[in-house]
C-alpha cells in the first residue's frame, strides 16, 4: 500500500478496483439518483469532493487520532463535510438538489467514502490520499454516469433533459421503456456493467469451488 | 499507540468543534442565497402557472423578480372567512409551515384528498396587467397513489374557468403517475369550469379521454395507467376550491364582480 504511486491511485479506481464493480459499495445511492444525467453528474461531483476532502482530512490527522475513537472521528468529518456539500449545492443549484433532496445527506452512509477513510487514508500521506479520493469518487462516477446515460435515453428518450427520441407521450414515435424509470433497472445496468468488467479483466472474478473440486474435496473426506 | 483517556477526550472534543465551526460557517454564510433560491423557486412556479413564463425559460433572478413584482399581487387571506388579511406580509408567508402549526391550523374534515389539517390562512396570487385582473392562483395539495402532489391551479376572473393547472412536487410513478408533470396534459386543463351551476367544485379527472372543453367543461382526459393518481388530482382541486379550501374566497369573489 505504502507505495502506491499518484497515478495508481488515480487510475486504479476506476476500472481494475471500481467501488461499485468490484467492491460492490455504494449501491443505494446508484438506483436512487440515476434517472437522469443531471442529477447523477451533481451527485458524483458531490461523492468526489466528499471522499477527496474526507481523505484529505482524516489522513492530515492520522498520526494523532487515538484508535480507539477512529471510526467515529472519520465518521464525524464525513458527515461534517456532507451537511457543508448539502449546504453548497442548495444554494448554487437548487433544482437539482430538490431532486436529490436526501440522497445527498445519504453520502454519509455511502460505504466507499469511510471504506476509503479506513483503508487508505489512515496509512498514506495526505495528497496521496487526496488524489485516492478523488480517484474512487470518479470511479463511483463512471458507473453512475453510465447507468444514468442508459436509464434516461431509454427511459425518458432523452440526455440531460434534451430530446433524442422523440416519445409517443409528445407526439414521437419512441415508447419509452418504463422500467428504466424504476430502481429495478439500476440493478440489471449494474449487474451487465460488473459482467463486462469482468469479462474484459477476468482476474476480478472471485474465486469459487468447481464441482470437480468439491467432489476431491469430499472424497478426500474433508466434506461430508 | 495507547492514549491516556484525557488525550482522547480532548481530541473528541477538538474535532468536534473545529467540524462544528465549519459546519455553522457554511450555514449562515449560504444562508441568504438559499432563502433567494426559494422565494425565486415559489415566484417561477406561480408565473409559470399563470403562463407569464415557460417552463424551463431560463431567465436570471432580477428578470424573474420583476415580472413577479410588476404583474403578481400576492395575499393572505382567511380561509374560512375569505377575507384578506392585511397584516400579514405574503412574501414571508410558508403555507405549509402554518398547515402543520397546531396554532395556525386546524384538523381538516375527512376528504379524499387526504389533506390532514387546513391552516387558518392562505395565499392567494392576483395576476394583474395593466391594472385589470387576468387570474388568481391558488396553492393545491393532496395524495395520490404514493405520495403528496403540491402545485397550484390558476383560474380567471370569472373563477370558474381554469387558465393553467402544474404540480411542482410529487413522488408519483415516473411514466404513469408521474405524467401529472407532462405540458400535454396540462394543456388539456385550461378553459374548463371548476363550479356548478350551484357552487360546488365539480371538474373531475375522469378514466378514459374527455371532450374539448366547450362541450365537456368539468372532465379532463385521466392519466392512463394512473387512476389512483387521476382520482387524487380530482380530489385534491375539489378539496382547496371547495368550502373547507379556497371556497369563500372564491364566493365573495364573485359576489364582489357582480355588484
Amino acid at each position: 500500500m505504502a507505495d502506491t504511486t499518484t497515478r495508481e491511485a488515480l487510475i486504479d479506481p476506476l476500472f481494475n478496483n471500481n467501488p461499485i464493480a468490484l467492491q460492490v459499495l455504494g449501491i443505494c445511492s446508484a438506483l436512487a439518483v440515476t434517472t437522469q444525467m443531471k442529477p447523477a453528474l451533481v451527485m458524483c461531483a458531490a461523492v468526489v469532493a466528499v471522499t477527496a476532502f474526507s481523505n484529505l482530512s482524516v489522513s492530515l490527522i492520522r498520526n494523532r487520532i487515538p484508535s480507539s475513537i477512529r471510526i467515529i472521528v472519520q465518521l464525524t468529518i464525513i458527515a461534517s463535510l456532507v451537511i457543508i456539500t448539502d449546504q453548497v449545492l442548495k444554494a448554487f443549484v437548487y433544482d437539482i438538489s430538490k431532486q436529490l433532496s436526501v440522497f445527498v445527506g445519504l453520502i454519509i452512509t455511502n460505504c466507499i467514502v469511510m471504506g476509503r477513510a479506513e483503508a487508505f487514508a489512515m496509512q498514506n500521506p495526505p495528497a496521496l490520499s487526496f488524489i485516492d479520493g478523488v480517484g474512487n469518487g470518479l470511479g463511483y462516477s463512471v458507473v453512475l454516469l453510465a447507468v444514468a446515460f442508459f436509464r434516461e435515453l431509454l427511459g425518458s428518450g432523452s440526455l440531460f433533459g434534451y430530446t433524442i427520441m422523440e416519445t409517443v407521450n409528445n407526439g414521437g414515435w419512441y415508447v419509452p421503456n418504463g422500467l428504466m424509470l424504476l430502481a429495478p433497472a439500476a440493478f440489471f445496468l449494474i449487474g451487465c456493467f460488473i459482467w463486462a468488467v469482468r469479462s474484459w479483466k477476468p482476474e476480478q472474478i472471485e474465486e469459487e469451488y468447481s464441482v470437480g473440486a468439491l467432489l476431491e474435496l469430499s472424497n478426500e473426506g474433508n466434506l461430508r | 499507540m495507547q492514549h491516556s483517556t484525557g488525550y482522547i477526550v480532548g481530541f473528541a472534543i477538538a474535532v468536534c468543534l473545529v467540524c462544528a465551526l465549519l459546519v455553522s460557517g457554511s450555514a449562515v454564510t449560504l444562508k441568504p442565497l438559499q432563502e433567494a433560491n426559494i422565494v425565486l423557486d415559489r415566484q417561477k412556479k406561480v408565473l409559470t402557472v399563470a403562463g407569464l413564463i415557460e417552463e424551463g425559460q431560463s431567465l436570471s433572478t432580477q428578470e424573474v423578480a420583476r415580472i413577479f413584482d410588476e404583474n403578481v399581487r400576492p395575499k393572505v387571506i382567511e380561509l374560512d372567512s375569505g377575507e384578506l388579511v392585511p397584516g400579514i406580509d405574503p412574501a414571508g408567508f410558508d403555507q405549509q409551515a402554518a398547515m402543520s402549526d397546531p396554532d395556525r391550523s386546524e384538523p381538516a374534515p375527512r376528504n379524499a384528498a387526504k389533506v390532514q389539517r387546513v391552516p387558518e390562512h392562505g395565499l392567494v396570487f392576483e395576476i394583474v396587467e395593466d391594472g385589470r385582473l387576468e387570474a388568481m392562483i391558488f396553492p393545491i395539495e393532496g395524495k395520490g397513489l404514493w405520495s403528496t402532489l403540491y402545485g397550484y391551479i390558476a383560474l380567471a376572473p370569472d373563477a370558474n374557468t381554469v387558465v393553467g393547472i402544474t404540480f411542482y412536487d410529487h413522488g408519483e410513478t415516473p411514466g404513469l403517475g408521474g405524467e401529472v408533470d407532462n405540458p400535454r396534459w396540462k394543456a388539456l386543463w385550461p378553459g374548463r369550469k371548476v363550479f356548478d351551476d350551484r357552487g360546488n367544485p365539480v371538474l373531475r379527472v375522469k378514466k378514459g379521454s374527455a371532450g374539448p372543453p366547450s362541450e365537456d367543461p368539468h372532465q379532463v382526459d385521466g392519466l392512463s395507467g394512473a387512476t389512483l393518481t387521476s382520482r387524487g388530482v380530482t380530489a385534491l382541486v375539489q378539496f382547496w376550491l371547495g368550502e373547507n379550501g379556497y371556497g369563500p374566497y372564491v364566493e365573495r369573489h364573485r359576489s364582489r364582480a357582480e355588484i
